[in-house]
C-alpha cells in the first residue's frame, strides 16, 4: 500500500511523469513559438539540456537574502506541484478521488503562487520585490474567476465536489463543454490558466525586458533549475485539470488514446497561440480585465448552470 | 565531466554586458537572434540577469569608470562562466588605445577566454566563435 502510494507520488502520475512530459511539452511550446517567428526552433531535448546544465552550475546565495526562505521556496513549489499532479493524475488515469479534492487543488495552486511571492521577496533585490508584488496582484485578479470556473462543473454534476464523480457524470450525460455554460466557463478557464502560469499576455510578474525575470532574477544553478521545472510542470497540470472539468477525462482504450492526446494537445496549442499573438498588458489592465469582464462572465456561466442550460 | 560539458555546450545562455561601446557591436549581437541567423536553434538564449548566464559577452573599451563595474558583473555570475570579447575595441583598444582614461590591461580586469575582432564583427564570425567554444567544450 505504502509502496503503491510512493509509486503514484514519485513515478507515474506524479513527479517523474509530469516532469518529463512537462519538459517535452515545453519544447513543443518553444518550437511552435519559433514557427510563429519564422525561426527553426530548438532541438527536442533542449529543455532537458537546460535543466541538467543548471543542476551543475554554482548556486549563489545572495548576501542580503533571507537564506532559509530563499532556498526552500523553489523546492516547496516543486513539492506542491508534484502533489497537484498526483491528485489530478489519480483522478484522470485511475478514476480515484477523495471528498473535497477539488478544494485541495484550488488551495495548492494558490500555494504555488505564494511560494513565488516568498521566493521573490526573500532575495532583497528591488526587481525581485517588484515582481513578487505583481505576482500578488495577479493572484488577487485571477483567483475569483478561477474558483467560479470550478463551480460550473460542480453545479452541472449535481453539486459533487469530487473529480471522479464529475468524470462519472460526464460519462453518463456528455461533456460539460457541450453546454452554453460549459463553453463560457472553459473560455474563462483558459484565460485564468494563462494568468496562473504567467504566460503572455499575463507575464507581468516576470517581464524579461522590464524587470528581468522578476522573482527569479537572483536565482542561479539548481534552484533556478527547479523554478524552470515548476514552470514546465504547469504545462501538464492545468490542461489535465481542464480536461477533467470540461472534457470528460481520458478513455485509454483503443481509439480513445488518440482522442486523449488530441484533447490535451488542443488545449496546449490554444494556450501557445494566445501566448504568441498578444503583447504584455499592464498590471492595472489585468486587474480590470479579470474583475470587470472575466469574473462576471464566469458568474453568468454559473447562473446558467444553476438554471440548467 | 564529458557528459556535463556536452549538456553545457548545448545550452549556452548569454548575458550581454556593455562596457562603454558605440552600440554597433550590440546591434550585431542582437542580429544573431533574428530569424536569418537564429542561434536559438543551437540552444543559445539571451538572458536578462547575469545569475542565469553561462557566457558573458563584453563590448567596448574598458575605461577607468567601467572597469570596476565589469569586474563586479563577472564576480556576480555563477561559475563556470566563459567571457567572450566582441569587437576590436575590447581586443586591441581600437582608436581609443592612447586615451588617457583607458585601463592598461583588460586581462587584469577579468579573464577573457575568446576574442572576436571586427568593427563591428559580422554575425557569421560570431557564430564561428560560438561553434569554436562548443568544439572546445566537446573536447
Amino acid at each position: 500500500m505504502i509502496a503503491w502510494i510512493l509509486f503514484h507520488l514519485f513515478v507515474f502520475p506524479g513527479m517523474l511523469f509530469t516532469g518529463v512530459l512537462g519538459l517535452l511539452v515545453g519544447w513543443l511550446d518553444r518550437k511552435v513559438s519559433a514557427w510563429f517567428q519564422f525561426r527553426v526552433g530548438p532541438p527536442i531535448l533542449q529543455n532537458f539540456n537546460d535543466f541538467f546544465k543548471l543542476l551543475g552550475k554554482e548556486t549563489i546565495i545572495v548576501k542580503n537574502a533571507v537564506k532559509p526562505v530563499f532556498i526552500v521556496a523553489p523546492l516547496a513549489g516543486f513539492a506542491v506541484l508534484t502533489l497537484i499532479a498526483t491528485i489530478i493524475g489519480l483522478a484522470l488515469f485511475y478514476n480515484e478521488g477523495f471528498a473535497g479534492d477539488m478544494f485541495v487543488v484550488m488551495y495548492l495552486t494558490m500555494t504555488f503562487s505564494v511560494m513565488v511571492i516568498l521566493g521573490g521577496s526573500s532575495t532583497g533585490n528591488v526587481y525581485s520585490s517588484i515582481g513578487a508584488g505583481r505576482e500578488m496582484k495577479l493572484l488577487l485578479a485571477d483567483e475569483l474567476a478561477f474558483i467560479l470556473v470550478f463551480l460550473v462543473p460542480i453545479v452541472k454534476s449535481g453539486y459533487h465536489i469530487q473529480f471522479d464523480q464529475i468524470l462519472q457524470y460526464q460519462q453518463l450525460n456528455g461533456a460539460v463543454i457541450g453546454s452554453p455554460s460549459g463553453i463560457i466557463a472553459f473560455i474563462v478557464g483558459i484565460l485564468c490558466i494563462q494568468a496562473k502560469m504567467t504566460l503572455p499576455p499575463f507575464h507581468i510578474p516576470e517581464a524579461e525586458t522590464e524587470i528581468v525575470e522578476g522573482p527569479f532574477m537572483e536565482y542561479s544553478g539548481p534552484l533556478l533549475a527547479f523554478w524552470k521545472l515548476d514552470h514546465y510542470m504547469m504545462y501538464v497540470i492545468f490542461p489535465f485539470l481542464l480536461v477533467i472539468l470540461f472534457m470528460g477525462g481520458f478513455n485509454l482504450t483503443g481509439i480513445g488514446i488518440l482522442w486523449a492526446v488530441l484533447k490535451y494537445l488542443a488545449i496546449v496549442v490554444v494556450m501557445i497561440i494566445i501566448k504568441n499573438t498578444n503583447p504584455r498588458i499592464r498590471i492595472d489592465t489585468a486587474l480590470n480585465f479579470f474583475w470587470k469582464y472575466a469574473s462576471p462572465l464566469a458568474f453568468i456561466g454559473v447562473i446558467l448552470a444553476v438554471l440548467g442550460v | 565531466m564529458g557528459w556535463y560539458n556536452k549538456r553545457l555546450s548545448k545550452s549556452l545562455w548569454v548575458f550581454h554586458a556593455s562596457g562603454s561601446p558605440c552600440n554597433n557591436c550590440d546591434i550585431e549581437i542582437l542580429d544573431l537572434l533574428t530569424p536569418r541567423y537564429d542561434v536559438k536553434r543551437l540552444g543559445i538564449k539571451l538572458v536578462g540577469s547575469v545569475r542565469h548566464a553561462d557566457v558573458l559577452l563584453v563590448t567596448g573599451i574598458f575605461n577607468q569608470k567601467i572597469a570596476p563595474r565589469i569586474k563586479r558583473i563577472y564576480e556576480q555570475a555563477p561559475k563556470p562562466i566563459f567571457v567572450v570579447a566582441v569587437g576590436t575595441c575590447v581586443s586591441s583598444g581600437c582608436c581609443f588605445k592612447d586615451s588617457y582614461n583607458i585601463t592598461e590591461k583588460r586581462e587584469e580586469v577579468i579573464p577573457i577566454d575568446m576574442y572576436i575582432p571586427g568593427c563591428p564583427p559580422k554575425p557569421e564570425s560570431m557564430i564561428e566563435a560560438v561553434a569554436k567554444l562548443i568544439g572546445v567544450l566537446n573536447g
